[in-house]
């Protein structure tokens, strides 16, 4: 096998890089929701020491001594510049995973007579023209390699100018690079894992990919056994259809400001169901059971700490958001307990199964909703999600995000697309 | 094996109509409605939408308000209208190459004109392809 991994730069600041050229070369942060902590960096920002996750409120002083511009997460814009990039990358392979928001695996098997490397550029330049984004391109044997050439080439280690291929390296070049790796950058090895390594003297990629899989195998899992093949050019993870539909989704947010009313809650769960119906009728399924959860702020220890969760089975599977909020509040007040500030919350749909096969219950009659849904899903698509809502989400939403430094939805509201000066 | 089809309509399965009246004699010969965005549109992925504001370009047939589709895919070539980034804003020029170096034109008239030299960066963001005007 071979596979690549093409990973946009500081994705969320390159989207916002795209429709305010001032932004070029200054140091930007994106905040995460309710403008919280740091999750995209320029370079800029990175090398004034922001660290990833750092909560905006502890940067405010290194903000105002060097100009740091925070804006808040502008998720339409960032889903629609994913979107275009995605696109793009496809025009390269036959197959594409769509990994996360801003990369994707793409293979390369019966890609031999390339060059890899400047086919590499030709997708950088490409990508770079047509949407603005900056990538770099990494190639390997298996996912995990690729994932690592990737941060190679976005560290520009080894000589590497945004493209790195192991396939072209020497065994030899290969290790001594692989030796100056922390092992905590390789795919599926968090914080505790490299802890753990760490202790057993396994500080760097070389170390892991020489370690014997199967004593690691033993002393931590099958996953450790797996992470070690891979290493050494063995593919045990397959590239996934892009195509195939999720099994599961979910929709869940912080809220703005602490929530203890059941009411409240109730609008919350309601907008969230609303949301991940929507996916689920865009990818064609139907759920066979939901999932609500509630919690308190981990971080505030020093209020009273609840967190529970419920699945409801459904009656019959349905994509129906007005059939699925009920049975979601149904669970919400199971759940609910008076006297604690929520922080949190969240609805999952599961058992999903294609909206064709859809059985009819001859108990259950279904209100046939198909025509209302697809109505709704039109119009929230024309005029923006949540224009037509179930009442259950409520008018006011005192709960919403807090997103203070927003920038347009320059490319999904004609009202915010940018206006261009013709200088006299 | 795949049962699903996007963007399939779905219908319930016991209640499909019946057409029973004569057919069609049309229905061997449907195409697809004309779409503008077929027409406007070459490279789906990398055209925006931005609005005009300003008269300076009413020579080239862009005026106050208009919509301009713009392709950052096409390459851009000599005397085509692009949007420029100058000093950190957008601006709407065409690009004409000369012999020292570009001159970024508003209209026939020469007033306003941009000669950018060698040494200065031009960045052209993406080529105007059309520009839509209310009438």
């Amino acid at each position: 096998m071979s596979v690549a991994l093409v990973d946009g730069n500081n994705f969320y600041v390159s989207c916002e890089r795209i429709f305010d050229p001032t932004l070029e070369q200054r140091p930007v942060v994106v905040l995460s929701n309710n403008d919280g902590c740091a999750v995209s960096r320029s370079n800029e920002a990175k090398a004034l020491g922001v660290r990833m996750g750092a909560p905006w409120f502890q940067m405010r002083d290194l903000a105002r001594k060097h100009g740091i511009v925070a804006l808040s997460s502008n998720y339409a814009l960032y889903a629609d510049i994913s979107r275009r990039m995605m696109a793009v990358l496809a025009q390269f392979s036959p197959n594409q995973e769509i990994y996360s928001i801003d990369e994707c695996f793409l293979g390369m098997d019966g890609f031999g007579r390339h060059d890899l490397a400047e086919y590499g550029q030709q997708i950088r330049r490409r990508v770079g023209q047509w949407t603005g984004i900056p990538v770099c391109v990494g190639y390997g044997a298996t996912k995990t390699l690729a994932k690592l050439a990737n941060h190679v080439a976005k560290k520009g280690l080894a000589g590497t100018d945004g493209v790195c291929d192991f396939g072209r390296m020497s065994a030899g070049d290969r290790s001594s690079l692989f030796s100056q790796i922390a092992v905590g950058e390789i795919w599926g090895v968090g914080p505790q894992l490299t802890q753990q390594l760490t202790a057993r003297g396994i500080g760097t990629v070389e170390a892991l990919r020489r370690a014997d899989p199967k004593v690691l195998r033993r002393e931590f899992s099958v996953t450790m056994e797996r992470i070690i093949a891979e290493l050494n050019g063995d593919s045990c993870v397959d590239l996934e259809d892009a195509t195939s539909a999720k099994q599961q989704i979910l929709s869940s947010r912080s809220f703005g400001q602490y929530v203890s009313d059941l009411a409240s809650l109730e609008e919350a769960v309601a907008s969230y169901v609303a949301i991940a119906a929507a996916k689920l009728r865009q990818q064609g399924s139907i759920a066979g059971r939901v999932q609500v959860f509630i919690r308190t702020s981990p971080f505030r220890q020093d209020l009273p700490q609840y967190a529970q969760a419920v699945t409801i089975p459904l009656p019959t599977p349905s994509d129906d958001t007005l059939l699925l909020t009920r049975a979601a509040r149904w669970g919400l007040r199971r759940i609910y307990r008076a006297g604690y500030e929520y922080q949190k919350a969240g609805v999952m749909l599961m058992n999903l199964l294609p909206a064709e096969i859809r059985q009819q219950d001859m108990f259950y009659v279904a209100r046939n909703s198909d025509a209302l849904m697809t109505v709704m899903d039109r119009i929230n698509g024309i005029w923006g999600r949540g224009t037509l809502r179930s009442a259950a989400e409520g008018i006011t939403r005192a709960w919403g995000m807090k997103r203070k430094r927003m920038s347009p939805r320059w490319t999904t509201r004609w009202a915010e697309v940018p206006r261009v000066r013709c200088l006299p | 094996m795949s049962f699903r089809h996007r963007n399939l309509p779905r219908y319930p399965l016991l209640s499909a109509p019946v057409p029973a009246g004569f057919p069609s004699p049309a229905t061997d010969f449907t195409e697809e409605s004309l779409s503008l965005d077929e027409h406007l549109i070459e490279h789906e992925e990398a055209t925006f939408f931005v609005r005009v504001t300003g008269h300076s370009m009413t020579g080239f047939g862009i005026h106050d308000g208009d919509l301009l589709v713009v392709d950052r895919a096409h390459p851009p070539a000599d005397r085509q209208v692009v949007i420029a980034v100058i000093d950190g804003a957008f601006t709407v020029k065409q690009v004409c190459r000369i012999p020292d170096g570009v001159l970024l034109r508003s209209h026939g008239s020469g007033k306003g004109d941009i000669l950018v030299s060698d040494e200065q960066e031009l960045a052209v963001w993406g080529v105007v392809r059309w520009a839509i005007h209310r009438v």
